[in-house]
């Protein structure tokens, strides 16, 4: 925990069971390595994923949240990444709004089949974070000093 | 009060090597709620799972986590496990520190660092489970195969003799597939038709199968076990119970231009037509797109010649809905467009053919009754030569990343029926490998170069340019004797490579089925479970599945036809237990959960509530367990917080967020 | 030496902005080539070269100036490695390595052909003069 130690991000990815979680096994047998500040959140489905989590996770000091889920129409449950995708797109331009970046919130579609694009989509995301740097942690509005 | 295990599996040293052990259970120890932790080489191994068998009993376990390879893997595994040693299976978690941990970093701090934090986000989410309570679903005795090609056909022939109904769904007005298309087989030479048609006689004969030919797949609802299907049976415009199939109508049809799909659009059909004369049914059907009287309203000459009555222009599409236990696809393949590879001339020249083509023009009912002449000017070619590898392990802007994997075997065999037939035909294969791998496959290969003098050459073609006398020069080279060939030939033939059907997309959609970027469905297991989907009652079976050769495709299909009926001869499913279930007391009955399920599985009911004292009724939302599949898309929609799903609650990932966060 | 070839290969790749181990040694690139007779070093061994890292050899071939630089390998290509933007990529290495002294003084009288007009040699020497 030292001061000048490089910025170790901490992200929290979501993973949908069908399609990403399996794409992330695929990088992990294939060997394609992606930064460990990447953690792992198994859900059944991208729309599983609650806005309250991501909000919840910013608050407690991630950096950076990923949304994975099976490509358009490809869903698991046919139109989950559908409703998971408008979500998110609100969420995010309201998230830009009180002042967590554009850049630190991701959707990405990644298939069961797609373990190299799941490792590249991690790298790139991790690095994005690196260049931004630490997130300001979004306080508690009710509690004022 | 909670007592959580960790037990934490070294996988050899899959695990071991990059994490470090010892210190990802000295740390579990700290957690809150742990009261066991332990590590051991192997823990799916009996000796592990006695392990944790043990351990459950000693020290009155209420909830494990399991450090080890993926949920995806092993998860089952361990729940089985659990379950045995009297503690519910949905009490078990898996952290995933194989695939996400030790597998992609290489520093053992940084991957020992992640492992505890992995580890510590499954025991905050263990110690916030739930027991759960599967629930039971019926299992509809009869599956459907889609695609009446050799997968399809030998799946239902298997699962038909193990005693259960199957339905075969096949969109062209004939089963047999691409098999049909072809003349002779490899690694022996066998009659394609000959070994086929006796399996497509068994299909129609069997008392369990039924055959839905030029019909379609319209609506996939349901899921395993009771999956209820719409299918769209095409206007034949022929009555099928009246017609004998005494081929007179096509005989005399007058519309005689549309190009024949069987012979590959190598010659022509009339409108009124079977695909070819062993069809099966032997019924015809009449293209409504050529047929002039359904076109203009003047003609009827096939009414007037059906002897039997069975001509019928005024028949409509017709849509069925039957219910299915299990669906297996085997949609099959189709040739590639050569459109991003004009440099082979395919279509300046009637003589640069794909080999399927080649395989209609070799066959005694193609369009050339069987001898190889030139499709331009029908003289008999003298010198022919194979391209290799066309569009197949291309970059993706070229054509298709895979190897067709049949390819090396059907050219060795179209070389050899060649060179057997016509003695003095010279044959030139330019190869970039010859991939070989099969029971009896490299002899035969062999026996073309060393025993019918085939020319094979190391090397691509860069060009092949018609010239003006008709013939067609070849560019090439020989990489192993470093020079360059020009070659005239006379034929060129493409093996162009092969992709899965089109309409297998489509189906893959309303089956829910993942598909991969070639448009291949994915097993549910690349090694393990290589004919199932990952989605449940769904099986694979042929080359919708990977490109795949005839006696691959027929076990293939076998090993499908065996997990269908493994899934048929149950009486009850379980179901997922991780459905949503909402808070009666804090509902307010607003509908948005129901408004985004895709499953129908919410509903309202008014229901008695004592809330604080006070009796009351209001209607508040109820999941119907059996149908709902647990995606969660309603907990979301909930305004208020109320709608949650078991085994991922909103507390549970919660915590996990928090753990990770921490 | 050593890190100097790895250098050189590195930079025939950053030039031609191709990946030479996506190659499977079809030889399509060598079978379009239109100049291929006249080559001492192949298309496609260019490509091997650049993965063996000897692009010594490549700048010093004879290829570098028959190649016409018609890219049919670069179309035809299955694998999209682009064969002819590593000729051109090792041409512009050869380039580099000649420095300022494009013509040298002693290779003028080989270069010299009866035919050649006398004002080319007049304005290249124009052009090149150091």
């Amino acid at each position: 925990m030292s001061m000048n130690e490089e910025f170790r991000p901490k992200i929290v990815a979501f993973c949908c069971n069908w399609c990403s979680y399996a794409g992330a096994d695929l990088a992990g047998s294939s060997r394609l390595a992606y930064p460990a500040d990447v953690k792992i959140i198994r859900v059944p489905c991208s729309c599983r994923v609650n806005p309250m989590f991501i909000l919840r996770a910013f608050e407690r000091g991630a950096d950076g949240v990923i949304i994975c889920g099976c490509h358009p129409g490809d869903c698991h449950y046919s139109t989950g990444n559908y409703y998971a995708r408008r979500r998110m797109t609100l969420l995010f331009s309201m998230l830009d709004y009180v002042g967590i970046e554009r850049g630190r919130t991701r959707v990405e579609w990644v298939s069961a089949a797609e373990g190299v694009k799941f490792s590249n989509t991690m790298n790139d995301f991790v690095e994005t974070i690196r260049s931004m740097g630490k997130n300001v942690r979004l306080g508690d509005l009710r509690c004022k000093n | 009060m909670h007592g959580i295990g960790v037990f934490v599996c070294h996988c050899g040293s899959n695990i071991a090597a990059t994490v470090d052990v010892k210190k990802v259970v000295e740390m579990a120890r700290l957690e809150p709620g742990v009261v066991h932790a332990e590590d051991y080489q192997y823990m799916c191994s009996e000796a592990g799972q006695e392990k944790i068998a043990a351990a459950i009993k000693e020290k009155g376990l209420t909830g494990i986590v399991v450090c080890s390879c993926s949920p995806r893997m092993h998860e089952a595994t361990f729940r089985k496990c659990a379950e045995k040693a009297g503690i519910n299976p949905y009490m078990v978690e898996i952290a995933n520190i194989r695939e996400q941990c030790s597998w992609i970093h290489k520093d053992i701090n940084e991957g020992t660092e992640k492992a505890v934090i992995l580890t510590r986000a499954a025991i905050a989410k263990v110690s916030l489970n739930t027991s759960l309570l599967p629930g039971e679903s019926k299992v509809t005795k009869r599956a459907l195969v889609i695609g009446g090609g050799i997968a399809g056909i030998q799946t239902a022939l298997d699962i038909a003799d193990a005693g259960y109904e199957v339905d075969i769904v096949e969109k062209t007005p004939s089963i047999g597939g691409k098999m049909a298309q072809l003349d002779k087989t490899f690694p022996t030479l066998d009659c394609s038709a000959c070994i086929l048609t006796p399996k497509m006689v068994d299909a129609a004969a069997h008392e369990k199968i039924t055959l839905y030919t030029y019909s379609e797949i319209e609506k996939v609802s349901g899921f395993v076990g009771d999956f209820k299907v719409d299918i769209r049976k095409k206007a034949r415009y022929v009555n099928m119970d009246k017609c004998t199939g005494c081929g007179v109508c096509m005989e005399k049809c007058p519309s005689k231009k549309a190009l024949s799909e069987f012979n590959s659009g190598l010659n022509n059909r009339p409108a009124i037509y079977t695909p070819f004369a062993q069809a099966i049914p032997n019924v015809p059907v009449i293209d409504p797109t050529q047929c002039i009287k359904l076109k203009t309203g003047k003609c009827g000459v096939c009414e007037k010649f059906c002897q039997a009555g069975a001509i019928d222009y005024k028949q409509q599409d017709e849509v069925v809905t039957r219910k299915y236990g299990a669906i297996v696809v085997a949609t099959g393949f189709e040739v590639i467009k050569l459109d991003n590879l004009e440099e082979y001339a395919y279509s300046q020249s009637k003589d640069v053919i794909t080999s399927l083509e080649l395989e209609r023009i070799m066959n005694a009912a193609g369009p050339t009754k069987g001898h190889l002449e030139r499709l331009s000017d029908g003289k008999s070619p003298k010198n022919i030569v194979f391209i290799q590898c066309v569009g197949s392990r291309c970059d993706e802007s070229k054509g298709k990343p895979y190897c067709s994997k049949i390819c090396c075997m059907y050219t060795a065999k179209h070389a050899m029926l060649i060179r057997d037939k016509y003695p003095d035909v010279n044959v030139t294969v330019f190869y970039i490998d010859v991939r070989t791998p099969g029971k009896n496959f490299d002899e035969f290969y062999r026996r073309a170069v060393e025993e019918y003098g085939v020319n094979y050459v190391k090397g691509q073609v860069g060009k092949v340019a018609p010239q003006p006398d008709g013939s067609l020069l070849v560019h090439g080279v020989d990489l192993l004797d470093g020079k360059q060939l020009k070659i005239s030939a006379d034929m060129v033939v493409l093996a162009a490579a092969i992709e899965p059907n089109p309409s297998v997309r489509q189906i893959a959609t309303m089956l829910t089925a993942s598909i991969d970027t070639n448009n291949f469905l994915t097993e549910a297991h690349p090694k393990l479970r290589p004919v199932e989907s990952p989605t449940a009652g769904v099986f694979l079976s042929g080359v919708c599945q990977g490109p795949k050769d005839i006696p691959e495709t027929v076990s293939q299909a076998g090993a499908a036809a065996i997990k269908v009926v493994g899934l048929l001869a149950k009486d009850k499913l379980l179901t997922n237990p991780c459905t949503a279930k909402a808070d009666e007391l804090l509902c307010n009955g607003c509908s948005a959960c129901a408004n985004v399920c895709p499953y129908g599985a919410i509903s309202y009911e008014d229901k008695l509530i004592f809330d604080h004292g006070v009796r009351k009724t209001h209607r508040v939302a109820v999941v119907n367990s059996a149908l709902c599949q647990g995606c969660g898309a309603c907990t979301v929609a909930c305004p208020s917080g109320v709608m949650d799903l078991q085994g991922f609650s909103n507390r549970q990932i919660i915590a996990e967020v928090d753990t990770i966060c921490r | 030496m050593e890190a100097s070839k790895k250098r050189q290969s590195e930079m025939v790749q950053e030039i031609s902005g191709t990946n030479p181990l996506k190659c499977m040694k079809c030889g399509k690139c060598s079978a379009s080539c239109p100049a291929y007779e006249k080559m001492d070093i192949k298309p496609h061994q260019f490509v091997s070269y650049v993965i063996n890292e000897d692009v010594e050899a490549l700048a010093k071939c004879d290829s570098l100036w028959v190649c016409l630089s018609c890219f049919a390998c670069v179309e035809r290509c299955p694998r999209d490695v682009k064969p002819g933007k590593i000729v051109d990529a090792a041409r512009q290495i050869a380039v580099r390595q000649k420095g300022g002294s494009y013509l040298v003084p002693d290779e003028i009288p080989a270069l010299v052909d009866e035919d050649l007009p006398q004002q080319l040699l007049v304005s290249a020497f124009r052009k090149f003069r150091r």
